[in-house]
C-alpha cells in the first residue's frame, strides 16, 4: 500500500504538486533547485513519525509557473499562504539547498505557525572566501558528481538522470532555479541582516563534502541565527537526505525529540 | 547590394592552444592572456582598416558587443565607434549592436546612440541585440530576464528617442522618475534600428512586425535563406512587403588570386576563428532561461556545440566565402538570389588574419567584388522590377 498521496492542489490560483504521507507533527520540506521527483527513503522513514509534506515549488516539474514568480521572497510568501490555507501549526519546516533559503526567508518573516527551522546545505546567505562551484558554467555530468561524496551513487544518478520523459522537467527546473538565484548568486543580501529575527530550534545538516555550499556555510548560519546547532555528516556532499538519508532523519528525529524533552 | 565592413576586433595574438586548453576564449580565459602593448597595436591597426574601409568604398563599418572575452575587443563598442566618428567621411557607422539586457540603465545607450548619430551628422546605425549566452555568465545579468529586459530597454530608448521629454517611465526592470535624454539623435524620428540575431524565431516575427532590418549572424546559407524567408512571410502578415535593403547577411570573405592560394591563405586563420575564438561549452552558450525549452532541446538534441568545424564544410555550405574574384562573385550572386538580402555585413579580417592580409583582402573585395553588386538586386527583385 502506498505510504504517501501525490496529487495536483491549488494554493490561490497557483495549482502544485504535492506529496504527503504518515501521521504525527507536520513537516514540510522544501526541495532545492534539483527539483523533487519521488517519495525518498528518508521521507518513508520520517512518516513514521511526523505528516510529511512534500510540495513540489511553483515553477518546478508538473507545478504551474505563476507569472508572479521572480524571486525567493515570492516563494517565501506563497508558502506562508499555503501553511494558512492549510491550517498547519506546530510545523517542523526543512528546506534543502534553495528550498533552505526558501525556509530561512519563511522564517524570517513569520514563524508563528512554524515548531522548529532545519537546513539543509543552505543557500541564502554569502559566505566571502569560500570556494564554491559554478553549476550553472558544469557540464550535466559534473554537476551531477560535484553533489555527491560517494561517486558510485553519482553514476547511478547519472544513468537514471537520462530518462528521455525527464528532460521536460529538468529544463523547466533548470531555467526557474537560474531565474530565482542567478543574480545575487544563490543568496540575498538582505537575508543576514535579519536571520537573528529566527528564535526557533533551528538545526542546520550539512555534508562535510558540500561542494556546492560547503560547511562554512553552515557556520556562518549557526553565528546569525542564535541557539542553531550544526551537525557535518562524514562522507556526504551536498544532500545528505539523499546521500545519507537515515542519519539525516536520525538526527532530525533526535533534534525534535530533544525539542519535546526541553519542554 | 551594400557592403558594410564588420569588425569583430579579435585579439588575434592569442595563445590558441591555451584557449583549447580551457575550453574556450570566454568568461573563464583568464585576461593575464592579454598583453597591453599588443593589445594596443590591435585597436589602432583595427581603426586603421575601418578608415580604409570607408576611403574603398565600402558603404559602412559594423561593431558589435562582447565581455570578456578574445573573441573580440569591443566590450564598450561606442569608445571605438566614437574614435570613428570624425574620421570615416562617407561610410555610415553601425554598431550590431549594444547588448541591451546587459544594462541596469538603457537610457545610457539612448545618450550614446544619439551623441554618435550628431557626431556622424546621422550616419548611425543602431543595433540592439540580447547578447550571446556568454555575456550573462560574464555580466552577472539573470538569462531568464533577458526577454523582458530587451522589450523593455528597446521600448524605453525608442520612447526616449522620439516624445518629447522629460517625462516618467516605471517599468518591471528600468524605472526613471525623468526621461530626457540631450542630446535627441539627428535622424528623425531615429536612427535606423537593427537586428542581429542567431536565428531566433521570435526575434524574426518581432524585427519584421517593427520593420527592423534583420542580420543574420553567421550561419551556412541555406539556413540564412530559410530564416529570412521566415521575416518575408513575417512582414506578409503584418501587412506590408519586406525589401531586400531589410535582410543583411554577415559572411567572411576573403579574395585570394585563385581558389586554391585564398584557401590555403584563409584557412589556418578561419580555423582561429571557427575552432578557438568561437568555441563554447552548451552551459556556457545556452544558460537556462536565455531561450525557451523547446529551442534549448533542439540545440541539445543536434549537439551542435563544441564540434570542431573543418573549414572546408564552413566554405561548402556557405558560412564563408573563400576563393579567387570569378569564384567569390559567383558565389555572393548565387547566395544572394537564394536568399533574398541586399546587405552584406563582411568580415575582412578573422581569427588571426594578420594585418597586412586583411588590408589586401579588403583592397582585392573592393576592387573585384563591390563594383559588380553595387545594382544588382536578388533575382526575385530584379524579375519583379522587370515585370
Amino acid at each position: 500500500m502506498a505510504d504517501h498521496t501525490d496529487e495536483m492542489i491549488a494554493i490561490g490560483s497557483c495549482r502544485i504538486r504535492l506529496m504527503r504521507g504518515g501521521r504525527g507533527a507536520p513537516l514540510l520540506f522544501l526541495h532545492g533547485g534539483g527539483g523533487i521527483g519521488i517519495w525518498l527513503p528518508c521521507m518513508a522513514r520520517l512518516a513514521k513519525k511526523f505528516d510529511v509534506i512534500v510540495p513540489e515549488h511553483p515553477g518546478f516539474g508538473a507545478s504551474d509557473t505563476p507569472e508572479w514568480l521572480d524571486n525567493i521572497a515570492d516563494l517565501a510568501n506563497f508558502y506562508l499562504d499555503f501553511l494558512e490555507q492549510y491550517d498547519l501549526r506546530g510545523v517542523h519546516l526543512v528546506g534543502s539547498s534553495l528550498g533552505g533559503w526558501i525556509a530561512a526567508e519563511l522564517a524570517v518573516r513569520s514563524a508563528t505557525r512554524l515548531a522548529s527551522l532545519t537546513l539543509i546545505g543552505a543557500a541564502g546567505i554569502h559566505v566571502k572566501g569560500v570556494e564554491q562551484v559554478d553549476t550553472f558554467l558544469s557540464s550535466e555530468e559534473q554537476r551531477i558528481r560535484d553533489l555527491f561524496y560517494d561517486q558510485e551513487l553519482a553514476e547511478a544518478v547519472l544513468v537514471s538522470s537520462q530518462r528521455p520523459e525527464l528532460e521536460d522537467a529538468a529544463l523547466k527546473n533548470r531555467m526557474i532555479t537560474a531565474k530565482l538565484s542567478w543574480q545575487p548568486r544563490s543568496h540575498d543580501p538582505n537575508l543576514r541582516k535579519w536571520l537573528h529575527r529566527i528564535k526557533l530550534p533551528t538545526l542546520l545538516i550539512w555534508g562535510a563534502h558540500d561542494r556546492l555550499f560547503p560547511q562554512d556555510y553552515a557556520f556562518v548560519y549557526q553565528q546569525l541565527i542564535t541557539g542553531s546547532k550544526a551537525v557535518v555528516l562524514a562522507e556526504c556532499g551536498h544532500l545528505p537526505h539523499i546521500e545519507k538519508g537515515d542519519e539525516f532523519a536520525a538526527e532530525l528525529e533526535r533534534f525534535v525529540d530533544g525539542m519535546r524533552i526541553a519542554a | 547590394m551594400k557592403f558594410f565592413n564588420f569588425h569583430l576586433m579579435p585579439y588575434r595574438h592569442a595563445d590558441l592552444e591555451a584557449i583549447g586548453r580551457n575550453g574556450s576564449a570566454w568568461v573563464t580565459f583568464s585576461n593575464r592572456h592579454y598583453d597591453p602593448h599588443k593589445g594596443a597595436e590591435l585597436y589602432h591597426d583595427y581603426l586603421d582598416q575601418l578608415e580604409l574601409a570607408d576611403q574603398l568604398g565600402f558603404d559602412g563599418v559594423c561593431l558589435n558587443e562582447h565581455h570578456q572575452t578574445a573573441y573580440g575587443m569591443m566590450p564598450i563598442p561606442g569608445v571605438l565607434a566614437g574614435a570613428l566618428a570624425r574620421s570615416l567621411k562617407r561610410a555610415k557607422l553601425a554598431i550590431l549592436g549594444r547588448a541591451l539586457p546587459l544594462l541596469n540603465n538603457p537610457l545610457m545607450v539612448a545618450e550614446e546612440y544619439a551623441i554618435l548619430d550628431n557626431l556622424t551628422r546621422g550616419r548611425l546605425i543602431a543595433g540592439f541585440v540580447r547578447g550571446i549566452g556568454a555575456e550573462y555568465h560574464a555580466m552577472g545579468i539573470n538569462p531568464a530576464y533577458s526577454q523582458e529586459r530587451f522589450a523593455e530597454a528597446h521600448d524605453l530608448i525608442v520612447r526616449a528617442w522620439t516624445e518629447p521629454g522629460p517625462f516618467a517611465y516605471a517599468g518591471k526592470h528600468y524605472q526613471f522618475k525623468y526621461v530626457n535624454p540631450w542630446p535627441r539623435p539627428y535622424q528623425t524620428p531615429h536612427p535606423p534600428i537593427w537586428i542581429p540575431s542567431q536565428g531566433s524565431g521570435s526575434t524574426i516575427r518581432w524585427a519584421a512586425r517593427m520593420r527592423y532590418t534583420y542580420c543574420q549572424t553567421l550561419s551556412p546559407i541555406a539556413a540564412v535563406a530559410r530564416f529570412f524567408q521566415m521575416y518575408r512571410e513575417e512582414a506578409d502578415k503584418a501587412g506590408y512587403r519586406a525589401l531586400p535593403d531589410q535582410l543583411a547577411w554577415s559572411n567572411t570573405i576573403y579574395v585570394g588570386e585563385t581558389d586554391k592560394k585564398a584557401v590555403r591563405e584563409a584557412r589556418p586563420h578561419l580555423d582561429a576563428l571557427m575552432n578557438y575564438f568561437l568555441k563554447m561549452p552548451t552551459e556556457m552558450l545556452l544558460p537556462p532561461g536565455y531561450t525557451d525549452p523547446g529551442s534549448m532541446k533542439r540545440v541539445r538534441a543536434a549537439k551542435v556545440t563544441g564540434k570542431p568545424q573543418s573549414i572546408d564544410d564552413v566554405i561548402k555550405h556557405g558560412v564563408v566565402i573563400v576563393g579567387g574574384p570569378n569564384t567569390v562573385r559567383e558565389k555572393l550572386a548565387e547566395y544572394q538570389d537564394l536568399a533574398g538580402f541586399n546587405t552584406s555585413l563582411t568580415k575582412t579580417q578573422f581569427g588571426t588574419l594578420p594585418d597586412d592580409m586583411a588590408r589586401a583582402n579588403m583592397t582585392a573585395i573592393a576592387e573585384e567584388i563591390l563594383p559588380h553588386f553595387r545594382d544588382r538586386l536578388p533575382a526575385g527583385v530584379q524579375r519583379e522590377a522587370a515585370e
